[in-house]
């Protein structure tokens, strides 16, 4: 296979790993982490950055990953679902995700947890009204968010 | 049982390992794309492949490329897989490409032209109805129903009061967060096999077998992980199925086709639009004498399950009230726009919401409270329904409201913002609905479906569930799992439930209609006994035993007569007659019973509708598991505040024109209020350790409860959903200015 000409090397930390991936510039790095990465963990919801399903960490901010070019990763470290957990053990989000009720169908899931994982980071104990506020960017269409927020809270807790 | 284990799928799910459609990928895999009419009726008279696009490596299907028949199989025979000549929608299938680079497959999709010759489309209720253009049968009409009990042309003339209103519902989308997908590989050779994001496998394999003309052993679907439902993914994944599968069988490779969010919202089913118009006749204290109900149905451009959503509808259009002169008169009409389909609550959340405005209007029209003239109405224990069918369970409404009353403050809320409502920017209002939800299919439908589902046990002592019944977020495993382990006494962790796949699970029906816990989790209760009964019967095992004791009677069973496996056929209870030619008897075995109150804000400035509290109480039977149970009453009340306040189809030529994420807006976190739901645990001789349905409950009661309370907030009465801020602002700047 030859080098496509229009393809760059772009270089990033990817859940602690290196990373060398060979894309167009603009190749959302939603894509880059399925399809290249093979980490599909990370879901396409909507494709315009308002379901939020394809959250991930840039350098620590969460972002969404289909509005995110493969460009703009370059010397940056993404995390991604598949980075939380420690061995066998769920980090404590994921942890209360499960215990709570957290998630339903699972598809907006991966999202939401890494932008409660974010939240948490930036403030340990948020408020309720806090919580709403931050996960609004992520659509859920199965919970009614009770539950989610539930999680949230309870992880803030868990984790102090 | 009643305990909250985890979620079997649960920890795939939180860790992003759970495997859905789109996740999965093939040796050899190829990208499938549709490609549709740009016009909502015509003539289809040819295609043209232009443009700089490489037709010689892509995969072309068109309908004469079909194998089999050219149907969706479902009720009717009328909707094709691809167009044949002439166009009944905007979004009609006319052609399907195929290509390993998705970038050249857009630049393909582009470059299809389309020779059509336009006809004048049928776009509205009233076009249908006129009849100026018949696109489908003799007279546009899917299905209607007459439903009588009584005379009601014997109260008109003497009735004290006579009230009349019409409601109208827009349609709504369901967005699932995982859009619908598929892949297939196909050939002469091996036959058909779909992996898909579905709820209803076998309807998909009864759909596939006809298209390639195939024996049911040569066609196998299975389900992946489902990223929500809510009835878009029961009759829709027919379609995107058998198009991934045409195109394998012609290219020869697997094919996946993963619709993008525009694609899906403007091409697959919605809730159907509705218009009810409703005259009763009212004493003064407002108890029904008459009730005549028309409750029309736009169901696009082809049949798909409107007959059975209508059904839904009708029967449930007279409420949870009783009244001795009952007629509904019922149609769904065929429109040229993008068929639609089931959605959560089935034609039900249409129909009460109709009844429950006219409940409103009746206290309004009569100077009584919206309670009072519930309570005048409501169905007890001994009454009979709009289809003469005697409610012999506990009916406890009084005690509902007075369990949602106490936990909202309805009472003193409704004194107090009275008071405080006479100023201010923020206007604040306090409603309730009361709503019943038949649970499982619609009369003689489950007599006639005959559901199986099983239970095998394997040497190393481990129960698997065996159901074509789809875990799509609701918690299907879960519960199938807890029945079995308490049928049999062993823990939950030893129970595994079967991927839905046709080839090893049994016809369990669709996992639709509130069905799958009360029908289907009976049958595996059964078949759990079943298992226990021989093992026991066999001398396998004593009648208390131990996990250890169990495992070593499920490997002696093995050693010595092989597998077990026990699989239970509907039966159906000896109570339930229904007649369907003239709509009376036992619509449903059982009934959900529920009283929701909403408390809304309006803001006088922005027009904005915010739902600050929420209570929804329900009787449902035994809860089996409490947190999954209030879950799914929650994602229902939030999808029921979509409805209400935020989820507008703009219709455009018969297309919806905002596809998109960005402009049909559902709630987020920040419109949804806190939801506190209540169960009461009341009737427990109805499916598995007494659950009975529950999924499409809360759909029901959200959208008129919050209009109700919108109506003491500002004085206005809305009787058409959604109601957006224009709408307020419309109807508040208007009664200003005269």
């Amino acid at each position: 296979m030859g080098a496509d000409p229009k393809r760059a090397l772009v270089r990033f930390r990817l859940n602690g790993k290196p990373i060398r991936a060979r894309a167009y510039p603009l190749t959302r790095l939603l894509d880059v982490l399925r399809e290249e990465c093979g980490l599909t963990g990370t879901k396409e919801g909507c494709g315009e950055g308002e379901c939020g399903a394809c959250s991930v960490l840039v350098d620590g901010e969460l972002v969404n990953s289909c509005l995110f070019p493969v460009v703009q990763a370059e010397g940056r470290r993404i995390e991604t679902v598949e980075g939380l957990r420690r061995g066998k053990k769920l980090h404590p989000v994921q942890e209360s995700f499960l215990r709570h009720g957290g998630a339903q169908c699972g598809a907006c899931t991966p999202g939401m947890v890494m932008a409660a994982v974010s939240l948490l980071r930036e403030k340990p104990k948020p408020s309720r009204a806090e919580i709403r506020e931050y996960l609004s960017g992520n659509l859920c269409r199965c919970t009614g968010y009770v539950k989610i927020l539930d999680s949230v809270a309870r992880a803030g807790e868990a984790e102090s | 049982m009643g305990k909250n284990v985890l979620r079997k799928e649960g920890a795939a799910k939180v860790t992003g390992e759970a495997r859905y459609i789109d996740d999965l990928r093939f040796p050899g895999m190829i990208h499938g794309v549709t490609v549709r009419s740009d016009i909502p009726r015509g003539k289809l008279l040819g295609l043209r492949f232009e443009g700089d696009v490489p037709w010689n490596e892509i995969t072309v299907v068109t309908a004469g490329d079909i194998p089999g028949e050219n149907i969706v199989t479902m009720h009717e025979k009328d909707q094709p897989y691809l167009a044949q000549g002439e166009i009944h929608h905007s979004q009609e299938p006319v052609a399907l490409l195929a290509h390993p680079d998705r970038d050249v497959l857009q630049r393909a999709l582009r470059s299809v032209k389309l020779d059509v010759e336009p006809l004048p489309p049928v776009l509205t209720l009233d076009d249908s109805l006129a009849r100026k253009h018949v696109i489908w049968g003799k007279d546009n009409v899917f299905k209607s129903f007459r439903l009588q009990k009584g005379d009601p042309s014997s109260i008109w003339l003497s009735a004290p009061r006579i009230v009349e209103g019409e409601y109208v519902t827009g349609a709504q989308e369901q967005l699932y967060i995982e859009p619908q997908g598929a892949i297939a590989v196909a050939s002469p050779a091996e036959g058909v096999t779909v992996w898909g994001s579905l709820q209803c496998p076998y309807y998909v394999h009864k759909a596939l077998k006809p298209l390639f003309g195939l024996a049911g052993d040569r066609v196998r679907v299975i389900q992946t992980e489902t990223g929500g439902g809510f009835g878009g993914k029961e009759e829709y994944p027919s379609v995107i199925a058998g198009h991934a599968a045409l195109l394998a069988w012609k290219s020869g490779r697997p094919v996946k086709m993963i619709y993008p969010r525009d694609e899906d919202m403007a091409a697959t089913t919605k809730r159907h639009p509705s218009r009810t118009r409703i005259r009763s006749a009212v004493d003064e204290k407002g108890r029904l004498l008459a009730l005549e109900i028309e409750f029309l149905l736009d169901g696009g451009a082809y049949c798909t399950l409107s007959p059975v959503v209508l059904s839904r509808g009708t029967i449930h259009a007279s409420g949870p009230y009783r009244c001795d002169h009952v007629l509904v008169d019922s149609r769904a009409l065929a429109t040229n726009t993008p068929p639609h389909g089931a959605f959560r609550g089935f034609g039900a959340p249409q129909s009460l919401f109709a009844i429950e405005r006219h409940m409103d209007r009746i206290a309004r029209e009569l100077g009584l409270s919206p309670e009072a003239v519930r309570r005048a109405n409501l169905l007890r224990s001994g009454d009979t329904t709009a289809t003469s069918q005697i409610i012999r369970e506990k009916v406890d409404f009084p005690g509902l409201i007075a369990t949602a009353a106490r936990h909202s403050g309805l009472r003193e809320k409704c004194r107090s913002f009275a008071r405080s409502n006479r100023g201010g920017r923020f206007r604040k209002g306090i409603g309730l609905a009361c709503v019943m939800h038949g649970a499982g299919f619609t009369g003689s439908g489950e007599n006639n479906l005959k559901a199986v589902a099983g239970v095998e046990i394997t040497p190393e002592g481990r129960v698997r569930v065996l159901s074509g019944s789809t875990e799509i977020g609701q918690g299907t495993n879960t519960i199938f799992a807890q029945i079995a382990a308490d049928a049999l006494g062993i823990s939950y962790d030893d129970v595994d439930v079967a991927q839905p796949d046709t080839r090893s699970v049994p016809d369990s029906g669709p996992t639709v209609a509130s069905r799958t816990c009360m029908i289907v989790g009976k049958l595996v209760e059964s078949a759990a006994n079943g298992i226990k009964d021989t093992l026991v019967r066999g001398g396998l095992l004593g009648k208390r035993y131990t996990r250890a004791q169990f495992k070593a009677a499920c490997s002696r069973h093995a050693a010595r007569a092989g597998s077990l496996r026990c699989l239970m056929s509907y039966e159906p209870p000896a109570s339930v007659s229904w007649d369907d030619a003239n709509y009376r008897g036992e619509a449903y075995a059982t009934y959900a019973w529920a009283v929701y109150v909403a408390e809304v804000s309006v803001d006088m400035v922005t027009y904005r509708v915010s739902v600050d509290d929420f209570v929804a109480v329900q009787e449902v039977g035994k809860v089996i598991h409490p947190l999954l149970a209030a879950g799914q009453i929650e994602g229902g009340v939030a999808q029921g505040i979509g409805y209400a306040l935020y989820e507008n189809v703009v219709w455009k030529d018969g297309r919806m024109a905002n596809n998109q994420m960005t402009n049909y807006i559902i709630p987020t976190s920040l419109d949804t209020p806190p939801i506190r739901v209540f169960f009461e645990e009341d009737n427990r001789e109805h499916g598995p350790f007494g659950a009975k349905g529950i999924g499409e409950l809360p759909m029901d009661a959200p959208a008129p409860a919050i209009l109700s309370a919108v109506e003491m907030a500002i004085g206005v009465s809305f009787d058409k959903i959604p109601v957006l801020p224009e709408d307020v602002m419309h109807a508040l700047e208007g009664r200003r200015g005269g």
